[in-house]
């Protein structure tokens, strides 16, 4: 039944055949740390080209990735304001590389390395990491004052819950991303097995969109909790 | 007092289903089958209610004041985002059920 079913992912296929196998016979290297090399190799190719040779008339690939960068830039500006800038950089990377990473998932042969609980756990305690990071930097000790509340009394109780739902952070979000992204995949491969082709082009459309607004929803929650960081306690 | 009658009816039935459920290891994988299908529904069952009147208000805030449908749009989206992670949450648990279950 189903349990024969596997996929076949070309990569680990290749480094199979050059030997890099288990004792069991399974690959060396997890399947979502080499999807997400995949697409570290693409974006450092795409970086590389597209600013090897800048003109002031921007056109073929550096116009895509001006656009993308400028449109990401005036949102975070827009939503932030002139702090945005500080930790920008960090945001759009997320956002390029979350959009990539879910893209490779369409791509017959490859898989989305954001398929995996490790990878987006991994993200998103690097957010969580961060905003905090940014947080204490900005507001030293008093940075503590974010989570006690407006009332002085009830500070130890809100104290525990906010501390609670700061972590409850980084589930939603990896789990948020995760569970979108497999059950796509899920969905691909049942509707594969009914109706090959026929079926999974058009569904093909609506999951390239989808995948656009799950990783603009990560970074922008990433950018919501700076934004939340960055601002006074009140 | 009818509450309380079909409370204890259902705890009864769902006892025996236990019962039977782990008697044999067919019936328990029909029985996660089916916890894992209905649990599944039933969370895109309300995050669907839920997402229609995130959408329906967002609708009506934008016909009223079409200037602000920027601002509308950015906040119905992470509305959104938070309320699908429910049912997010019920399909992680389904696929643990399925496929990581640590209690077969």
């Amino acid at each position: 039944m189903a349990a024969d079913l596997h996929p076949i992912f070309l990569v680990e296929e290749a480094l199979k055949a050059i030997g890099l196998t288990t004792a069991d016979g399974h690959c060396l290297i997890p399947g979502n740390v080499l999807h997400s090399w995949v697409v570290m190799a693409v974006l450092i190719f795409l970086a590389v080209k597209a600013t090897k040779n800048i003109t002031l008339v921007p056109k073929g690939l550096q116009n895509f990735f001006e656009t993308l960068i400028e449109g990401l830039e005036n949102f975070v500006v827009a939503n932030m304001g002139e702090d945005g800038r500080k930790v920008f950089p960090v945001l759009a990377t997320l956002f390029i590389y979350i959009l990539f990473s879910n893209y490779e998932g369409l791509i017959p042969g490859l898989d989305a390395p954001t398929a995996n609980i490790n990878t987006t756990l991994s993200m998103a305690v690097f957010a969580f990491v961060y905003y905090q990071y940014w947080g204490f930097k900005l507001h030293g000790i008093s940075y503590f004052k974010h989570f006690a509340g407006p009332v002085a009394w009830l500070a130890p109780l809100i104290f525990v819950i906010e501390v609670i739902g700061h972590f409850a952070r980084m589930l939603s979000l990896s789990l948020r991303l995760f569970g979108n992204i497999k059950g796509e995949e899920i969905v691909l491969v049942l509707l594969f097995i009914l109706a090959p082709i026929v079926s999974t082009v058009p569904i093909y459309f609506l999951f390239m969109m989808l995948k656009v607004v799950q990783a603009f929803v990560f970074f922008m929650l990433t950018m919501l909790y700076l934004k939340g960081a960055f601002e006074e306690a009140h | 007092m009818r509450k309380g009658f079909l409370s204890v009816l259902a705890t009864v039935a769902l006892l025996t289903v236990a019962s039977t459920a782990f008697a044999a290891d067919a019936s328990v994988i029909a029985t996660i089958s089916w916890a894992a299908a209905l649990g599944m529904a039933i969370a895109a069952a309300g995050c669907g209610i839920a997402q229609g009147l995130a959408v329906k208000a967002a609708c009506e805030g934008t016909a009223r004041n079409p200037e602000a449908s920027g601002k509308i749009t950015v906040t119905m989206l992470i509305g959104l985002a938070l309320i699908e992670s429910l049912a997010i949450y019920a399909l992680v648990v389904s696929l643990i059920l399925l496929f990581a279950n640590p209690f077969v």
